[in-house]
């Protein structure tokens, strides 16, 4: 006979053997892992609950916050990560300095994380030049950005979306942790900043 | 492109009352008899700033912010008249301009004629200002400059932020390295030498054989073979025809090829037949 009781202390581990497998695991994998990847790895022999393996990967980060690296969680899951304000000696383990991306791209890829699903015709529209498309390349292979379908207009242009490891890449959760957009000043004589795709989000 | 050779009438006819300095602009009412210092850009700077725009928008942009003018309530003719000094300064040093920028030229010519024409008074103050689409372009692409400056601050990997990672101990590794014993390959060379033995008495006077040689020939064969993915039999790399001497050129090519990580020995199966391969294709 099954009681509540028998199933909590058959368990195979503590809350502290849980931390420090997640802990290892996540160091290892060397890459973003999600909430699901750990339940799946985990399934056959320690088998802790969704909402337990939040609960110690919780508690991690509260054990490295006053280390130099820690733990974070992004879009696609958690990663340990060094912390920022440590980059300036980081760095130095490296001759090559980080890519600097050239504005034309950093504009493109503005526009489609705010302004998604955007097709290249509403980018060439607000940039006032032709997309370049070794940029929509670059970004693509990146997986930076996808295709997420095309518009139902002559052409069926292809609408495009940032990924999830577009956010990864940039330290984000999600979308809204992006910096607001630059507020205008209002004015009567303009007509309002509402663009057709804005109504068909809303 | 009519509309661009009326770009360069004066404003003056506008304002006729005012005779004794002409004025060669007038910024909200008041006259403006010098030119401000900051206006002047030495034409060989002009080429490299020219190449840093990011299309008609952005030097627009940059023309108005040069001047502190309001983003709201440009002066079309000033700008319109620096922007196409512009493009003809980059016609001139025969930069090649997008056509956007002529299109932009267009936009801007059309702009100032209409604010020429005298409006009418029923006509709706709100829809009237032929302006407000370009403000409207003008300020949604600042927006997004802006926000790509915001992008490329955010703290990003590899940069800012680098990803935390533990070696595994006694980590089995997924693919198990492909070694072969050295005694299979000196058994494979006796098979070979006691072949050659056979035709000793073919042997004739050669040129001396060249291990350089010899590795650039082998290496051939397997790059040519290994781009369609097949493996070369140890075997079939030896001409026993050419003696022991032959044979050992060749097995010292091998080698030496193996040294340098030329090609790959990759045997199936203990006892197996040894194959190579070369690396990188």
């Amino acid at each position: 006979m099954m009681t509540g009781n028998d199933s909590a202390s058959s368990r195979p581990f503590n809350n502290q053997k849980l931390e420090s497998i997640l802990e290892a695991i996540l160091f290892a994998a060397n890459k973003v892992m999600s909430i699901d990847t750990l339940y799946n790895l985990l399934q056959e022999d320690v088998s802790p609950s969704r909402p337990e393996i939040k609960v110690a990967l919780t508690s991690l980060m509260a054990v490295y916050q006053n280390k130099g690296i820690n733990l974070v969680e992004l879009a696609g899951g958690y990663r340990f990560q060094t912390k920022k304000e440590y980059s300036t000696w980081v760095s130095r383990l490296w001759d090559e300095k980080p890519q600097k991306y050239s504005r034309a791209m950093l504009e493109t890829l503005a526009l489609i994380a705010y302004r998604q699903p955007i097709t290249r015709g509403d980018i060439e529209e607000v940039r006032g030049v032709v997309v370049s498309s070794t940029i929509m390349k670059t970004l693509q292979e990146r997986n930076w950005i996808k295709v997420v379908g095309h518009r139902d207009v002559p052409g069926r242009p292809s609408m495009y979306a940032t990924t999830k490891q577009f956010l990864d890449y940039f330290n984000l959760k999600s979308l809204d942790e992006l910096p607001s957009l630059a507020e205008i000043r209002d004015i009567e004589t303009i007509s309002k900043e509402v663009s057709p795709q804005d109504l068909v989000e809303s | 492109m009519s509309g661009l050779t009326q770009l360069s009438v004066p404003e003056l006819k506008e304002q006729p009352t005012i005779q004794q300095d002409l004025p060669f602009a007038i910024v909200e009412g008041k006259p403006i008899t010098e030119v401000p210092h900051d206006l002047y850009i030495p034409p060989d700077a002009l080429s490299v700033i020219l190449d840093a725009f990011e299309g008609p928008l952005d030097l627009l942009l940059y023309l108005i912010r040069r001047q502190n003018m309001d983003i709201l309530d440009i002066n079309v003719s000033e700008i319109t008249l620096q922007y196409v000094e512009y493009i003809n300064l980059a016609k001139s040093i025969q930069f090649e301009l997008a056509a956007e920028y002529l299109l932009m030229a267009a936009i801007l010519a059309e702009i100032k004629s209409r604010m020429l024409l005298p409006k009418l008074a029923e006509e709706d103050e709100e829809c009237d200002d032929p302006r407000a689409e370009l403000i409207r372009r003008l300020q949604q692409y600042e927006r997004f400059k802006k926000a790509a400056q915001d992008i490329d601050e955010m703290p990003r990997i590899n940069r800012d932020i680098y990803a935390a990672h533990a070696d595994v101990e006694h980590a089995s590794s997924p693919m198990p390295a492909a070694d072969v014993n050295l005694q299979e390959i000196f058994s494979a060379l006796k098979s070979v030498l006691d072949r050659s033995d056979l035709f000793e008495h073919h042997h004739i006077q050669k040129e001396k054989l060249s291990t350089r040689e010899r590795m650039a020939q082998i290496l051939l064969i397997l790059s040519n073979e290994s781009s369609e993915g097949h493996f070369v039999s140890f075997f079939s790399l030896f001409s026993p025809e050419e003696g022991r001497p032959g044979v050992v050129v060749s097995f010292l090519a091998i080698m030496e090829l193996v040294k340098e990580q030329l090609v790959d020995f990759v045997q199936a199966e203990a006892f197996g037949s040894i194959h190579l391969k070369a690396r990188n294709s």
